[in-house]
């Protein structure tokens, strides 16, 4: 964990991207998650960390609302996006979900052809008018996501064939081609190898540039390496939330300080 | 002895070895299990096994060359006048005998005689046609001394083979019992020698389906072989008419009844595949635990009526009305009986063959999927129709070459929803037929086997057999070359 003190902590704009003020949630009986507030700022990568179980993945899937996906799930409390609440019966889930992107921990590529994998929310949403212009959308993507010259000369073989590490590159260049304002990435590196880790986490910060992203992880030392903020959760609560160096180095709460250190979870 | 009691003993020795094979087991290590290479169920089921399986193997053998041997050893003391006699046909004559030699044992119970006395026994000189008829064995003529004397001898050596096949068996339980019993010891691998019986075990279960498929093939070729030794195989394969005469002087094409099924068929899958796609797609995508808890079992109850009662659905109800509403108002025909009826309504009976397997593919789809597509902001339609069903495709083909295959076999339906009328025509309102339907017709009423109007049934059930196997073949490459898409 050293090398957190040498990471450039700037973070680039202070503006609010997501107000969370009292979520709550509850999966029938459970109640999974409680009483979180946070703020996520724009242009950033926010972490959140802590045990199994702690909520933290729960908390992510609100802020595009998949939990709507889970039929005994019910989400209280306020999240806004932009000031907008995105819980408010106008609001379309589906609409919010292509300005809110997700990558998923275990790579999901469709069993199409790395093309047509880009290129799907692009069509759904219809963002492009022309074939050319369909291109260009998907060879920027790949390009963002760091892939495109592994497979810029077979983009019409299948995105199952790629290795771990490529699809979930895929899956993230899946994610931008919708340019999203968000992207909640739900513990995307614990499927693959550390070189592809590394590539995803350089990608990440890369990323940082054009939207806030929100990552879910189980390493301390990545949460480290690649966040500027880092909340921690334990047992349905949000412990602490603030700088990530912060959080690391000077933790204000013990429970933080006993997790970080490896004394609990 | 009866075999009923003779499987009896062997299997109640089977247990007795059990007992005691455990018993042996445990006495050789003075009843310290953790001593024995197998547990000591091992030991007492390997003498088990020893006991009653080959017992019970010599018996099944036994009792299928039994019937063999005693025909041919009887079958020669008829003298050939007898056999000349009876229209030169010696199965009328066998029959005979084994009547007869059924008829003595009522006979002798009856008016209380011993073996000699049923031995002594003369046809030429007491009535036995009408002692036999007394007993209920009734005979077209007076009983010849000859066939008489042959029922005695094919008794009396039945009944010397069935207590020969009591003693072998029991011996060969009886050696079994003791020769396992004596070899158990500490070191003996008992559960390997278990776990070896049911290997072969499940072989054997494998092989019978295999063999009797093999033999089905081999019947159908045999018949269909003496088929177009009667009949040419040109005018079979290439004639478009189908009328058979029983007088002789028929033309037996194909064609007619290959379109015919082709058509139903096709009609059937018109409605069976996208109305059961889509409701599978209802109940695996969008209904909630509750509503496919009960509309799943209730679409399955549709497979669990007989195609009888659909018959009758379509002979009552749909005929008349597609009849009424639809054939004479377009003036497409005015008969009730007609593709179109057989079609739609073996279509409603395969809806729960595709629904029921194409929901359970669409299930097998992960999870992984649709949350990719959901988080890039797509509706449940498109997830479906974009993700969901590319990714289940392949099964789905199968579900509905499957449902194809039962549309092809399917006969009570055709027979009352279709008619009987060979016919090669366009117009879906009209009565046609198919292959199955026209087997059953020249096989049924009373006719010898031997003429091409019968044997052609064998050809036209190898040419359907042909059929659906292309079916299964296809569908298998289909399902071979897109599997494993996800993953």
């Amino acid at each position: 964990m050293n090398d957190m003190r040498i990471l450039d902590r700037d973070v680039s704009a202070n503006t609010t991207k997501i107000t969370a003020r009292g979520v709550q949630v509850y999966y029938g009986e459970n109640h999974a998650l409680k009483d979180v507030d946070v703020d996520i700022l724009a242009g950033t990568v926010t972490a959140f960390i802590g045990p199994s179980g702690c909520g933290k993945s729960t908390f992510l899937r609100c802020l595009n609302r998949m939990n709507d996906t889970v039929a005994s799930a019910r989400v209280l409390g306020e999240i806004k996006l932009d000031g907008e609440d995105i819980y408010d019966k106008r609001v379309d889930p589906v609409v919010l979900r292509a300005r809110i992107g997700m990558v998923f921990q275990k790579p999901n590529p469709f069993p199409k052809s790395i093309y047509e994998n880009v290129a799907y929310g692009p069509r759904i949403h219809g963002l492009t008018r022309s074939r050319s212009e369909l291109d260009e959308v998907v060879e920027t993507a790949l390009k963002k996501a760091a892939l495109w010259n592994e497979v810029k000369d077979r983009l019409q073989s299948p995105g199952t064939g790629l290795s771990g590490g490529q699809q979930q590159r895929l899956c993230i260049a899946r994610a931008i081609a919708t340019s999203p304002e968000v992207l909640l990435m739900d513990e995307p590196c614990s499927a693959l190898d550390p070189i592809a880790t590394a590539q995803v986490e350089e990608l990440i910060d890369e990323l940082r540039a054009h939207f806030s992203v929100v990552i879910v992880t189980h390493s301390m030392q990545q949460a480290a390496r690649v966040s500027q903020r880092t909340a921690f959760f334990h047992l349905g609560h949000l412990v602490e939330y603030g700088e990530t160096g912060q959080i690391f180095t000077n933790p204000r709460d013990p429970r933080t300080e006993s997790y970080i250190t490896g004394r609990i979870g | 002895m009866s075999v009923g009691l003779l499987s009896l003993i062997v299997l109640g020795l089977a247990v007795l070895g059990y007992l005691l094979g455990r018993q042996r087991a445990l006495s050789a290590v003075k009843g310290d299990p953790r001593a024995l290479h197998s547990l000591p169920s091992y030991y007492g089921a390997s003498v088990a096994l020893f006991t009653a399986v080959p017992a019970l193997l010599v018996m099944v053998v036994w009792l299928f060359l039994q019937p063999t041997i005693l025909e041919t050893r009887t079958a020669a003391l008829i003298p050939q006048e007898n056999i000349a006699a009876s229209g030169g046909n010696i199965s009328l004559v066998m029959a005979d005998v084994r009547r007869i030699a059924e008829g003595l044992d009522a006979v002798a119970a009856r008016a209380g005689l011993d073996e000699a006395g049923i031995q002594a026994m003369r046809a030429d000189l007491s009535d036995m046609r009408s002692r036999l008829a007394e007993v209920g064995v009734a005979l077209g003529a007076n009983v010849d001394p000859a066939v008489f004397e042959a029922a005695k001898t094919y008794r009396s050596l039945g009944n010397s083979l069935h207590s020969a096949m009591a003693l072998v068996v029991l011996l060969a339980a009886a050696l079994g019992f003791a020769f396992a019993l004596w070899r158990i010891s500490p070191q003996l691998r008992a559960r390997n020698l278990v776990e070896q019986f049911i290997q072969v075990l499940l072989i054997a279960s494998s092989l019978i389906a295999v063999a009797t498929t093999f033999g089905i093939i081999a019947s159908l070729v045999v018949e269909s072989w003496h088929f177009f030794r009667l009949y040419p195989a040109g005018d079979f394969f290439f004639s478009t008419t189908w009328n058979p005469q029983f007088r002789g002087g028929s033309s037996l094409g194909l064609w007619p009844l290959v379109w015919g099924t082709l058509y139903v068929s096709f009609i059937a899958l018109l409605v069976a595949a996208p109305i059961g796609l889509m409701a599978a797609i209802y109940l695996s995508e969008y209904a909630g635990p509750k509503m496919r808890a009960t509309a799943k079992p209730l679409l399955e109850i549709l497979a669990g009526i007989p195609s009888i009662v659909y018959g009758l659905f379509a002979l009552v109800t749909v005929g008349p009305l597609l009849r009424d509403y639809f054939a004479q108002p377009l003036g497409l025909g005015d008969s009730s009986s007609s593709v179109m009826t057989a079609g739609v309504v073996m279509g409603i009976m395969l809806i729960p063959y595709v629904s029921s397997l194409s929901d359970d593919i669409i299930n097998a789809v992960p999870q992984a999927m649709r949350d990719g597509s959901f988080g890039l902001g797509a509706t449940q339609s498109e997830t479906v129709k974009r993700v969901v069903l590319p990714a289940a495709l392949p099964g789905i083909v199968g579900a509905v070459l499957l449902a194809a295959s039962r549309a092809i076999g399917e006969t009570m339906i055709v027979v009352m929803g279709a008619g009987a009328a060979a016919k090669l025509s366009l117009n879906p309102f009209e009565a046609m037929t198919t292959v199955t339907v026209k087997i059953v017709s020249q096989l049924t009423g009373d006719t010898e086997f031997a003429s091409p109007e019968t044997l052609v049934a064998f050809a036209l059930g190898l040419t359907l057999f042909c059929f659906t196997l292309a079916l299964n073949v296809l569908a298998l490459v289909i399902v071979r070359k897109y599997r494993e898409q996800y993953e």
